[in-house]
């Protein structure tokens, strides 16, 4: 897949301003706080708005190029689109709704793809049914699979799980895993959430107050203090990459490699070897001068201080890099260990002297990481 | 069941073709400008919007004058048609249900309109996601989505056509089995000396129709109800 994007658009006061390029496969997550154009932007890639101006390529195509003239009609983009409020047709059955786009189709998915697709979201038992008698999770997994069944180049997800509690939430994730992991489906995911981004994404755009502020993979993204929208929300933190060494189901733990050095977490039902990703929120580290003795954390890093810097809301967010020898690392080096982010309070950085370049500890209590991510 | 004479069957049959042929022939129009006016924005929008509510406001004479005015066989656009089309509207049926189409328009338009801007706008967004093209999306969505309020408003309109009254004895005049609707003929009863029994059994006959009516039209707006819940 790729997706280029490069427009500006007035509306009001409003200004978009929207550029990023991606190539890779896989859930790209579109992040940005409520009212910062994720939306807008999503409508324009799906022909819905026309920007002012720019251009946006979907794989080999320019469905839109203002200087060229080129704006082609949303019906031929084949984009499948996850609208928020679902937008299923309420004058007409499941069966109805789910084949509306596939019926319309030249391009049809091979029938063996679309049963596998019935079956992966559940909805059989419910072909029958109007979308007025369907549960929320219901109607999203309709929505989904109406969009997949028109055989889509790329899926848009704008907050399909916004709308949702939490049980519901849980409900749909898994289908969304599905999806990242066994359809070589490009997919822009649009959320607010953090926790969504962790678990879904292999590549994020921030967006705030209308301009795309960076792009990149997960684990670079995630890390980084200094974009407005990550930087220091509850959730902010990073994403590291991880595999699965053993585990003690006795102990009800699992222990997995990051970087080299041994993380513990609590018990994973995956057996040795999977990929896995881990959520590490900055307010759940903990920073220590000498290496704590007789501590319930399970975690205890030698990491070295890279930088430190003001946070929203008087706290210090400190960035830390694995390992005792950073300092005689080329940025490069440095670049390629994992990192965590530490949010502090000022006193506690001023009474441990805490400085770039210092070699400290890392203390991460186990049960404050997430290691439920599952990574490809 | 009572039995009803000649000259009631004769007017009941004229009140419903009259009425039938009206709805059906001002409906098509009556789509148009609602269409135009629930997802159009153009100068004179709200013009339109006016003129189309006029016959609910003006007095039905008012129209029956004007329509015979504009459709007399001597006014030029009446004798226009007389000459060109061999058509005559006045003193026929059919400019009573031309009187009748005209005063039950608004009644169309208004349930047309409503039924349209009742439809989410975001469900045409999703269609053309799905590949649907402008007709597509009018016949899988708008139509099917709008059709219980256009049998609503018909429904509605179908029962003022019966009522009319004003405009139909001034412009096509009250004459037995061509204009003589259900109103005209207990006017005539009450006029007629010693007609108060059958002026009682044509208001019966009235009450009974209107009944039959405003109960269908309350089934059609249930259903209305029932899809616009989502």
């Amino acid at each position: 897949m790729s997706l280029g994007i490069h427009i500006k658009h007035k509306i009001n006061k409003f200004t978009l301003d929207a550029e990023f390029h991606i190539v890779e496969p896989g859930i790209t997550a579109l992040f940005g706080p409520s009212g910062s154009g994720k939306t807008t932007l999503v409508n324009m890639i799906a022909g819905l708005l026309h920007p002012n101006s720019g251009h946006i390529q979907l794989n080999d195509h320019v469905v839109f190029d203002h200087s060229r003239n080129i704006n082609l009609p949303t019906r031929q983009r084949r984009v499948g689109y996850l609208f928020q409020d679902t937008r299923l047709f309420p004058h007409k059955s499941v069966r109805d709704n789910l084949f509306y786009g596939a019926r319309r189709n030249h391009h049809k998915l091979p029938h063996d793809e679309q049963d596998a697709i019935l079956e992966m979201l559940d909805i059989a038992k419910l072909m029958d049914r109007r979308p007025n008698n369907l549960s929320g999770g219901e109607k999203q997994r309709v929505a989904l699979g109406r969009a997949l069944l028109s055989n889509p180049d790329i899926l848009l997800l704008d907050e399909p799980l916004s709308g949702l509690d939490h049980a519901r939430k849980q409900e749909i994730l898994p289908y969304l895993e599905w999806l990242r992991d066994h359809r070589k489906l490009p997919i822009l995911y649009v959320t607010h959430a953090i926790d969504e981004v962790a678990r879904l994404a292999d590549n994020v755009v921030v967006i705030d107050q209308g301009r795309t502020l960076a792009a990149g993979s997960i684990f670079e993204m995630l890390g980084r203090s200094d974009l407005p929208p990550l930087a220091g929300r509850f959730d902010a933190g990073t994403v590291l990459p991880a595999r699965i060494v053993s585990r003690d189901p006795k102990a009800e733990v699992s222990f997995l490699d990051c970087g080299e050095q041994r993380i513990v977490v609590p018990y994973l039902g995956r057996p040795a070897s999977n990929k896995v990703r881990l959520h590490v929120r900055a307010r759940d580290v903990m920073i220590a001068r000498t290496p704590p003795r007789d501590i319930s954390a399970n975690n205890i890093i030698p990491v070295t201080i890279l930088k430190i810097q003001d946070d929203p809301g008087d706290t210090l967010d400190v960035t830390l890099c694995f390992g005792h020898d950073a300092d005689a690392l080329s940025q490069a080096e440095t670049h390629a260990r994992p990192t965590l982010h530490a949010r502090l309070t000022k006193w506690s950085a001023t009474r441990l002297g805490l400085l770039p370049n210092l070699t400290v500890y890392a203390v991460i209590k186990s049960v404050t990481v997430n290691g439920q991510l599952r990574d490809r | 069941m009572i039995n009803l004479t000649p000259a009631e069957i004769e007017a009941l049959l004229l009140s419903l073709r009259i009425s039938g042929v009206a709805v059906a022939c001002a409906l098509p129009f009556a789509a148009i400008i609602a269409t135009a006016l629930a997802l159009g924005r153009f100068p004179g929008r709200f013009i339109l919007d006016a003129i189309v509510h006029l016959p609910l406001i003006l007095p039905p004479v008012v129209m029956g004058y004007l329509l015979l005015i504009g459709f007399g066989t001597r006014a030029p656009l009446g004798a226009w048609l007389y000459e060109t089309f061999d058509l005559r509207f006045v003193f026929s049926w059919t400019g009573a249900a031309i009187a009748s189409a005209i005063v039950s328009f608004p009644f169309q338009v208004r349930a047309i309109r409503l039924s349209l801007e009742n439809v989410n706008p975001g469900l045409y967004q999703a269609a053309e996601t799905l590949g649907a093209g402008p007709i597509d999306r009018f016949f899988s969505l708008t139509l099917p989505l709008a059709l219980p309020g256009i049998i609503a408003g018909a429904i509605t309109a179908f029962a003022a056509s019966l009522g009319e009254f004003g405009a139909i004895i001034t412009f096509v005049s009250n004459i037995p089995g061509e204009t003589r609707t259900l109103p005209l003929a207990i006017y005539t009863a009450i006029q007629t000396p010693g007609g108060e029994l059958a002026a009682a059994r044509l208001t019966a006959l009235s009450i009974g129709l209107a009944f039959a009516g405003l109960l269908l039209s309350e089934v059609a707006l249930r259903r209305i109800r029932k899809r616009a819940a989502s």
